[in-house]
Protein backbone atom coordinates (compact mmCIF):
# COMPACT_ATOMS: atom_id res chain seq x y z
CA UNK A 1 0.00 0.00 0.00
CA UNK A 2 2.84 2.34 0.79
CA UNK A 3 4.51 1.59 -2.33
CA UNK A 4 1.67 2.29 -4.51
CA UNK A 5 0.95 5.00 -2.73
CA UNK A 6 5.28 6.18 -3.44
CA UNK A 7 4.71 5.32 -6.42
CA UNK A 8 1.22 8.08 -7.25
CA UNK A 9 3.08 10.84 -5.20
CA UNK A 10 6.74 10.28 -7.48
CA UNK A 11 4.87 9.47 -10.90
CA UNK A 12 3.09 12.58 -10.91
CA UNK A 13 5.74 14.87 -9.52
CA UNK A 14 8.18 13.65 -12.06
CA UNK A 15 5.11 14.21 -14.67
CA UNK A 16 3.86 17.82 -13.29
CA UNK A 17 7.69 19.29 -12.79
CA UNK A 18 8.73 18.56 -16.30
CA UNK A 19 5.93 20.09 -17.79
CA UNK A 20 6.72 22.93 -15.51
CA UNK A 21 10.30 23.13 -16.94
CA UNK A 22 9.34 22.98 -20.04
CA UNK A 23 6.29 25.94 -19.86
CA UNK A 24 8.31 28.42 -17.05
CA UNK A 25 8.43 31.41 -18.35
CA UNK A 26 11.99 31.65 -16.84
CA UNK A 27 14.53 29.56 -17.83
CA UNK A 28 16.01 29.53 -13.75
CA UNK A 29 13.24 28.16 -13.01
CA UNK A 30 13.38 25.97 -15.55
CA UNK A 31 15.84 24.42 -14.00
CA UNK A 32 14.74 24.31 -10.57
CA UNK A 33 11.82 22.11 -11.78
CA UNK A 34 14.01 20.08 -13.83
CA UNK A 35 15.74 19.36 -10.65
CA UNK A 36 12.90 18.23 -8.73
CA UNK A 37 11.77 16.14 -11.72
CA UNK A 38 15.34 14.29 -11.08
CA UNK A 39 15.11 13.78 -7.50
CA UNK A 40 11.62 12.28 -8.17
CA UNK A 41 12.66 9.93 -10.68
CA UNK A 42 15.36 8.65 -8.68
CA UNK A 43 12.56 8.08 -6.27
CA UNK A 44 11.08 5.70 -8.74
CA UNK A 45 14.21 4.49 -9.44
CA UNK A 46 14.43 3.07 -5.43
CA UNK A 47 10.96 1.68 -5.79
CA UNK A 48 11.99 -1.04 -8.30
CA UNK A 49 15.09 -2.00 -6.62
CA UNK A 50 17.72 0.03 -8.22
CA UNK A 51 19.16 1.78 -5.85
CA UNK A 52 22.66 3.05 -7.41
CA UNK A 53 21.18 4.14 -10.75
CA UNK A 54 19.36 6.68 -8.53
CA UNK A 55 22.01 8.02 -6.44
CA UNK A 56 23.95 7.99 -10.00
CA UNK A 57 20.97 9.94 -11.39
CA UNK A 58 21.17 12.20 -8.80
CA UNK A 59 25.04 13.06 -8.28
CA UNK A 60 25.58 13.60 -12.20
CA UNK A 61 22.40 15.21 -12.89
CA UNK A 62 21.63 17.51 -9.79
CA UNK A 63 25.84 17.65 -8.84
CA UNK A 64 26.62 18.31 -12.12
CA UNK A 65 24.12 18.62 -14.80
CA UNK A 66 21.53 21.04 -13.42
CA UNK A 67 24.58 23.21 -11.68
CA UNK A 68 26.07 23.77 -15.31
CA UNK A 69 22.79 24.64 -16.70
CA UNK A 70 22.27 26.68 -13.76
CA UNK A 71 25.96 28.38 -14.61
CA UNK A 72 25.29 29.06 -18.06
CA UNK A 73 22.02 30.09 -17.70
CA UNK A 74 22.77 33.01 -15.36
CA UNK A 75 26.50 33.25 -16.52
CA UNK A 76 24.70 34.69 -20.09
CA UNK A 77 22.91 38.59 -20.45
CA UNK A 78 19.71 37.69 -22.28
CA UNK A 79 16.51 38.91 -22.32
CA UNK A 80 14.07 35.96 -21.86
CA UNK A 81 10.86 37.66 -22.59
CA UNK A 82 12.45 37.97 -26.44
CA UNK A 83 13.05 34.25 -26.12
CA UNK A 84 8.91 33.61 -25.80
CA UNK A 85 8.12 35.11 -28.80
CA UNK A 86 6.64 32.55 -31.05
CA UNK A 87 5.66 30.46 -28.01
CA UNK A 88 1.28 30.14 -28.92
CA UNK A 89 2.48 30.56 -32.47
CA UNK A 90 4.67 27.30 -32.51
CA UNK A 91 2.09 25.79 -29.51
CA UNK A 92 -0.48 23.69 -31.72
CA UNK A 93 2.20 22.21 -33.94
CA UNK A 94 3.52 20.67 -30.92
CA UNK A 95 0.91 19.84 -28.95
CA UNK A 96 -0.51 18.35 -32.56
CA UNK A 97 2.61 15.93 -32.73
CA UNK A 98 2.83 15.34 -28.78
CA UNK A 99 -0.89 14.20 -28.99
CA UNK A 100 0.28 11.88 -32.15
CA UNK A 101 3.26 10.52 -30.51
CA UNK A 102 1.88 9.34 -27.38
CA UNK A 103 -0.96 7.93 -29.47
CA UNK A 104 1.44 5.61 -30.88
CA UNK A 105 3.11 5.17 -27.68
CA UNK A 106 -0.25 3.83 -25.92
CA UNK A 107 -1.26 1.89 -28.52
CA UNK A 108 2.19 0.04 -28.46
CA UNK A 109 2.06 -0.56 -25.08
CA UNK A 110 -1.72 -2.11 -25.76
CA UNK A 111 -0.27 -4.00 -28.08
CA UNK A 112 2.37 -5.32 -25.82
CA UNK A 113 -0.83 -6.09 -23.38
CA UNK A 114 -2.66 -8.15 -25.84
CA UNK A 115 0.03 -10.53 -26.49
CA UNK A 116 0.46 -9.03 -29.97
CA UNK A 117 4.33 -8.53 -29.57
CA UNK A 118 6.37 -11.49 -28.74
CA UNK A 119 8.59 -9.67 -26.02
CA UNK A 120 10.80 -12.25 -25.22
CA UNK A 121 12.16 -12.65 -21.42
CA UNK A 122 15.66 -12.39 -19.96
CA UNK A 123 17.80 -15.46 -19.86
CA UNK A 124 18.53 -14.84 -16.23
CA UNK A 125 22.38 -14.25 -17.44
CA UNK A 126 22.56 -11.10 -15.52
CA UNK A 127 20.16 -11.40 -12.74
CA UNK A 128 21.23 -10.07 -9.61
CA UNK A 129 23.26 -12.68 -7.77
CA UNK A 130 21.25 -14.02 -3.99
CA UNK A 131 22.40 -12.36 -1.22
CA UNK A 132 23.94 -9.40 -3.09
CA UNK A 133 23.13 -5.98 -2.75
CA UNK A 134 22.27 -3.61 -6.12
CA UNK A 135 24.92 -1.59 -6.27
CA UNK A 136 27.48 -4.94 -5.92
CA UNK A 137 25.88 -6.83 -8.70
CA UNK A 138 26.05 -3.84 -11.27
CA UNK A 139 30.17 -3.77 -9.91
CA UNK A 140 30.63 -7.27 -10.66
CA UNK A 141 29.02 -7.22 -14.30
CA UNK A 142 30.59 -3.76 -14.85
CA UNK A 143 33.77 -4.70 -14.46
CA UNK A 144 33.80 -8.25 -15.82
CA UNK A 145 31.92 -8.51 -18.55
CA UNK A 146 31.09 -5.09 -19.83
CA UNK A 147 34.85 -3.67 -18.85
CA UNK A 148 35.56 -2.65 -22.60
CA UNK A 149 32.28 -0.64 -22.53
CA UNK A 150 33.18 0.99 -19.22
CA UNK A 151 36.49 1.99 -20.61
CA UNK A 152 34.86 3.51 -23.56
CA UNK A 153 32.43 5.65 -21.48
CA UNK A 154 35.17 6.85 -19.84
CA UNK A 155 36.95 7.52 -23.18
CA UNK A 156 33.60 9.68 -24.31
CA UNK A 157 33.54 11.98 -20.60
CA UNK A 158 37.05 12.52 -22.00
CA UNK A 159 36.66 14.01 -25.28
CA UNK A 160 33.45 15.83 -23.88
CA UNK A 161 35.63 17.33 -21.46
CA UNK A 162 38.17 17.96 -24.01
CA UNK A 163 36.07 19.27 -26.55
CA UNK A 164 34.49 21.82 -23.87
CA UNK A 165 37.95 23.06 -22.78
CA UNK A 166 38.84 23.58 -26.76
CA UNK A 167 35.57 24.92 -27.45
CA UNK A 168 35.24 27.84 -24.59
CA UNK A 169 38.95 28.30 -24.22
CA UNK A 170 40.23 31.76 -25.81
CA UNK A 171 43.33 33.65 -26.18
CA UNK A 172 42.31 37.31 -24.72
CA UNK A 173 44.45 39.79 -26.42
CA UNK A 174 44.28 42.40 -23.30
CA UNK A 175 45.85 40.56 -20.89
CA UNK A 176 49.71 39.91 -20.28
CA UNK A 177 50.51 36.37 -19.74
CA UNK A 178 53.61 34.83 -19.26
CA UNK A 179 55.70 33.93 -21.57
CA UNK A 180 57.38 30.61 -20.42
CA UNK A 181 59.30 29.72 -23.15
CA UNK A 182 60.91 33.22 -23.25
CA UNK A 183 61.87 32.41 -19.72
CA UNK A 184 63.53 29.16 -19.88
CA UNK A 185 65.41 30.56 -23.02
CA UNK A 186 66.98 33.48 -21.04
CA UNK A 187 70.88 32.86 -20.33
CA UNK A 188 72.46 34.35 -17.35
CA UNK A 189 75.18 36.52 -20.25
CA UNK A 190 72.03 37.88 -22.17
CA UNK A 191 70.69 39.44 -18.36
CA UNK A 192 74.01 40.59 -16.62
CA UNK A 193 76.69 42.69 -17.82
CA UNK A 194 79.93 43.04 -16.15
CA UNK A 195 81.10 46.57 -16.26
CA UNK A 196 84.47 48.60 -14.98
CA UNK A 197 83.48 52.06 -15.14
CA UNK A 198 85.96 54.77 -14.92
CA UNK A 199 86.77 56.55 -11.81
CA UNK A 200 83.78 59.80 -11.69
CA UNK A 201 82.20 58.07 -14.70
CA UNK A 202 78.75 56.93 -14.81
CA UNK A 203 77.50 53.93 -16.38
CA UNK A 204 75.68 53.80 -19.45
CA UNK A 205 72.62 51.38 -19.17
CA UNK B 1 0.32 -3.69 -7.33
CA UNK B 2 2.56 -1.28 -9.55
CA UNK B 3 3.46 -3.32 -13.02
CA UNK B 4 5.33 -2.38 -15.85
CA UNK B 5 2.46 -0.94 -17.30
CA UNK B 6 2.70 1.99 -14.48
CA UNK B 7 6.54 2.90 -15.33
CA UNK B 8 5.48 2.64 -19.11
CA UNK B 9 2.71 5.48 -18.91
CA UNK B 10 4.86 7.69 -16.76
CA UNK B 11 7.73 6.96 -19.04
CA UNK B 12 6.19 7.64 -21.93
CA UNK B 13 4.41 10.90 -20.43
CA UNK B 14 7.71 12.19 -19.61
CA UNK B 15 9.07 11.77 -23.37
CA UNK B 16 6.18 13.07 -24.61
CA UNK B 17 6.68 16.43 -22.81
CA UNK B 18 10.30 16.46 -23.85
CA UNK B 19 9.37 16.27 -27.21
CA UNK B 20 6.79 19.46 -26.75
CA UNK B 21 9.36 21.15 -24.42
CA UNK B 22 11.28 21.35 -28.20
CA UNK B 23 8.72 22.34 -30.10
CA UNK B 24 7.18 24.88 -27.77
CA UNK B 25 11.09 26.64 -27.20
CA UNK B 26 11.93 26.94 -30.52
CA UNK B 27 13.96 29.92 -29.90
CA UNK B 28 15.42 28.84 -26.21
CA UNK B 29 18.07 26.57 -26.80
CA UNK B 30 18.99 26.31 -22.92
CA UNK B 31 15.43 24.82 -22.24
CA UNK B 32 15.41 22.69 -25.78
CA UNK B 33 18.73 21.02 -24.18
CA UNK B 34 16.52 20.50 -20.98
CA UNK B 35 13.57 18.88 -23.08
CA UNK B 36 16.36 16.73 -24.09
CA UNK B 37 17.68 15.54 -20.53
CA UNK B 38 13.91 14.93 -20.11
CA UNK B 39 13.41 12.71 -23.40
CA UNK B 40 17.23 10.61 -21.76
CA UNK B 41 15.85 10.93 -18.12
CA UNK B 42 12.47 9.09 -19.64
CA UNK B 43 14.44 6.49 -21.33
CA UNK B 44 16.42 5.46 -18.37
CA UNK B 45 13.29 5.00 -16.52
CA UNK B 46 12.15 2.75 -18.80
CA UNK B 47 15.38 1.04 -19.16
CA UNK B 48 15.89 0.85 -15.05
CA UNK B 49 12.10 -0.74 -14.84
CA UNK B 50 12.29 -3.21 -17.38
CA UNK B 51 15.88 -4.21 -15.69
CA UNK B 52 14.13 -4.61 -12.57
CA UNK B 53 10.54 -6.44 -13.84
CA UNK B 54 12.21 -8.98 -15.53
CA UNK B 55 14.83 -9.56 -13.31
CA UNK B 56 18.19 -8.59 -15.77
CA UNK B 57 20.85 -5.88 -14.90
CA UNK B 58 22.13 -5.52 -17.91
CA UNK B 59 19.20 -2.72 -18.38
CA UNK B 60 21.02 -0.77 -15.56
CA UNK B 61 24.21 -1.13 -16.90
CA UNK B 62 22.94 0.51 -20.48
CA UNK B 63 21.09 2.99 -17.97
CA UNK B 64 24.75 4.23 -17.02
CA UNK B 65 26.53 4.56 -20.17
CA UNK B 66 23.01 6.95 -21.13
CA UNK B 67 23.99 8.72 -18.08
CA UNK B 68 27.57 9.29 -19.40
CA UNK B 69 26.48 10.35 -22.74
CA UNK B 70 23.52 12.60 -21.42
CA UNK B 71 26.41 14.16 -19.13
CA UNK B 72 28.73 14.34 -21.97
CA UNK B 73 25.95 15.93 -24.52
CA UNK B 74 25.53 18.34 -22.07
CA UNK B 75 28.51 19.68 -21.75
CA UNK B 76 29.08 20.02 -24.86
CA UNK B 77 25.98 21.34 -25.83
CA UNK B 78 26.55 24.14 -23.50
CA UNK B 79 30.09 25.51 -24.59
CA UNK B 80 28.96 25.26 -27.84
CA UNK B 81 25.86 27.29 -26.23
CA UNK B 82 28.58 29.92 -25.09
CA UNK B 83 30.77 30.36 -27.90
CA UNK B 84 27.39 31.38 -29.90
CA UNK B 85 26.73 33.85 -27.33
CA UNK B 86 29.82 35.18 -27.60
CA UNK B 87 29.51 35.67 -31.01
CA UNK B 88 26.02 36.98 -31.78
CA UNK B 89 25.22 38.26 -28.34
CA UNK B 90 22.05 36.29 -28.28
CA UNK B 91 21.30 32.59 -28.31
CA UNK B 92 17.97 32.90 -30.56
CA UNK B 93 18.53 29.26 -32.55
CA UNK B 94 15.39 30.06 -35.11
CA UNK B 95 18.11 32.29 -37.12
CA UNK B 96 20.66 29.96 -36.68
CA UNK B 97 21.10 29.11 -40.36
CA UNK B 98 22.63 32.56 -40.61
CA UNK B 99 26.15 31.07 -39.47
CA UNK B 100 26.56 29.02 -42.86
CA UNK B 101 28.59 30.69 -45.65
Amino acid sequence: MMQVFAFYLFASLVIASGAITILARNPVHSVLWLILAFFNAAGLMVLVGAEFIAMLLVIVYVGAVAVLFLFVVMMLDIDFSEMRAGFIKNAPLGVLIAAVLLCELVLGVGAGKTGALELGVANGASATPEGLSNTAAIGALLYTRYLFLFEAAGIVLLVAMIGAIVLTHRQRSDTRGQNVGRQVARRPEDATVNVKPAVGQGVTL
Amino acid sequence: MIGIEHYVVVSSILFVLGVLGIFLNRKNVIVILMAIELILLAVNINFVAFSAFLHDLVGQIFAMFVLTVAAGEAAIGLAILVIYFRGRGTIAVDDVNRMKG
